[in-house]
């Protein structure tokens, strides 16, 4: 989770990623950045975010999206 | 059959009175049958296209499903048996196998849309590396473009891909899926619906209820404000500049933007609320395709406002799977060791970017001033993207500033600018000559001559601009009270004032609408796309 936390931060260090929990809906990561983020998750997580499970609720929040990290890893 | 025709008004009002006396269960037929019969009016022949598109997407969709629904019973019965690796391994070949089934039908359906709409501009620029070596040219042909072709095959594409990512479900009447491919309301010019949004809604019964029918006609009526009172009669002035803009340097550029932006605004709002309209009244919710892109502060912005169901489209299905496919994953990695991992993850996203506002230029039409067009919206993102530190730093040193009203009033004219500026390549339809009219607009060539009579020699009076003014006026009133709340239902609470505003609106399109000799009403802009 700190991994993740790191790379967010790096995209947006305003942001408080481990209390925000509507980071899409809020508009605080656009399409951009969700593109630099899943490149970011390939490298350091070796996991590739398939484009269907690319939606609001999987990256609304670090948690959502950790959850999300882990699910794909054990699929 | 125009939206602003009166056989289509005929039509519209033998449909809703078939829709609504039609036993509950055959309603959504008589929607199929009507909207071919609506096609058919735009041409005969154009029914063997929409057809193509729904029989293909028919059997690629059950193909989709029954690959799916063996996949997942293979991965359930066998869950005890086999290892992670080897579930991820067997989930990894069937995916691929669902995706060359997909991989047909959009092949097959982006094909004929490449061939029908793509062909002549392909053509023109063979013949114009060929003529730099002095051979002849090939004969370009003259195609058959049917209406809507842009709008239904990426609705239904869309619909295709939900299948494949087990997102929408599968329609498995045929019919049905008829029926959602050719709806027409939509088919002149959007808005691209999902199926999981729209497919159950278009097959369900609906009553006829008084309160949703009056909206959906109240809604139709500012439609056609806007389009034929507004939209057409700038159209006018704007068509006189277009005819020889040699003629029209300096400041009379500035002035076709500022009248561009009025009239594709007013034009493309209007049809959309027409379509939304209809659809209103016969209970049936569409997307909506604009929230007030005007006020946006920044480029990025004014594209999450400005025509949303094709930006959604975009993102969905070009510029997300696009960015996690494989080649651009190596890329990713390969750069990330070269340049840092932030830096790389940051450049796929900007070709990634780079691909899709391409392919949105394309969407628009097949020219280099489209082309153009997509690429600077691009590149005007990318660079404020860039530059987000550089504001933020700015932001924090001037808080008091950069928070005021008047600050957000500026970012939203600078964004309103650079946008029309952008857009006046869709005016030109030539790149060169676009480029030449935006060097000669700081010239401020014509200023003398604009204001000496000048404006009033393009075809229009000093009644139009009025009437022009109050339009602007009363559409930028009701959509900033429209973002406080429905308008519609504030007004249902007050019925006198309700009607009589509904009276004074369609007294105004029928006695101000842009109609006769020199006006033109029988085209949407984006009836082209």
């Amino acid at each position: 989770m700190e991994k993740l936390l790191e790379i967010l931060a790096e995209l947006h260090p305003e942001v408080d990623f481990e209390t925000t929990e509507d980071l899409i809906d809020d508009g605080i990561l656009d399409s951009l950045d969700i593109v630099s983020l899943v490149a970011a998750i390939d490298t350091e997580f070796d996991v590739t975010v398939p484009a269907e499970e690319i939606i609001p609720e999987n990256f609304n929040s670090a948690k959502a999206l950790f959850a999300l990290i882990t699910k794909l890893d054990e699929e | 059959m125009l939206f602003t025709s009166y056989g289509f008004i005929a039509f519209l009002a033998i449909m809703f009175a078939v829709y609504f006396l039609a036993p509950k269960k055959w309603q959504w037929v008589t929607l199929l049958i009507g909207s071919y019969v609506f096609y058919a009016f735009a041409g005969l022949e154009y029914l063997v296209f929409i057809l193509f598109t729904t029989v293909s997407a028919y059997v690629i969709s059950r193909l989709l499903k029954s690959a799916l629904d063996k996949e997942n019973g293979y991965i359930e019965k066998s869950r005890d048996t086999l290892s992670k690796e080897e579930r991820k391994a067997y989930r990894a070949k069937a995916k691929k196998k669902r995706f060359h089934i997909l991989l047909w039908g959009l092949v097959l359906n982006f094909g004929v849309l490449a061939v029908l709409k793509y062909t002549a501009f392909a053509v023109h620029n063979v013949n114009g590396v060929l003529s730099l070596f002095g051979r002849e040219g090939l004969t370009v042909p003259s195609l058959l473009l049917p209406m809507g072709i842009s709008f239904y095959t990426f609705q239904t594409m869309g619909y295709l891909i939900d299948v494949y990512r087990a997102k929408a479900e599968v329609e498995k009447n045929p019919a049905k899926l008829a029926l959602f491919v050719s709806f027409f309301p939509q088919l002149v010019q959007g808005p691209i619906s999902r199926f999981s949004d729209l497919g159950a809604q278009l097959t369900a019964p609906h009553k006829f209820e008084t309160k949703t029918f009056t909206f959906g006609l109240q809604r139709i009526l500012w439609g056609y404000f806007k389009k034929l009172v507004i939209a057409d009669r700038v159209l006018v002035a704007m068509n006189t500049m277009l005819d020889a803009p040699e003629d029209f340097k300096g400041v009379y550029v500035l002035l076709l933007i500022l009248l561009y932006s009025i009239q594709i605004y007013a034009d493309f709002t209007g049809g959309i609320d027409i379509t939304i309209g209809i659809a209103e009244a016969m209970g049936i919710k569409l997307a909506e395709n604009f929230d007030r892109p005007f006020s946006s502060r920044s480029t990025k912005e004014y594209w999450r406002r400005w025509h949303i169901t094709m930006g959604t489209w975009f993102k969905d299905y070009i510029f997300t799977p696009l960015s996690v496919t494989a080649p651009v994953m190596k890329l990713n990695k390969f750069l990330s060791g070269k340049i840092g991992r932030r830096a790389a993850s940051k450049t796929v996203a900007y070709i990634a970017s780079g691909v899709t506002w391409f392919l949105t230029g394309l969407w628009h039409g097949a020219g280099w001033n489209f082309i153009v067009w997509g690429l600077l919206n691009c590149l005007v993102i990318i660079v404020s993207e860039a530059l987000e530190p550089t504001y933020n730093k700015f932001h924090d040193r001037f808080p008091r500033l950069t928070s005021s009203a008047a600050y957000g009033k500026f970012m939203a004219v600078r964004t309103f600018l650079l946008m029309g500026l952008i857009r006046s390549l869709d005016c030109y339809r030539n790149v060169g000559v676009t480029f030449t009219m935006w060097g000669s607009m700081f010239t401020f060539k014509g200023i003398g001559s604009l204001f000496s009579g000048g404006i009033f020699e393009l075809g229009l009076g000093l009644t139009d601009f009025i009437i022009i003014l109050v339009g602007v006026c009363v559409v930028y009133a009701i959509s900033n009270m429209h973002a406080k709340g429905s308008v519609r239902e504030r007004l249902w609470q007050r019925p006198v004032l309700s009607a009589a505003l509904c009276v004074t609106l369609f007294l105004a399109v029928i006695m101000l609408g842009a109609y006769g000799a020199g006006y033109d009403a029988s085209q949407f802009i984006y009836n082209q796309f």
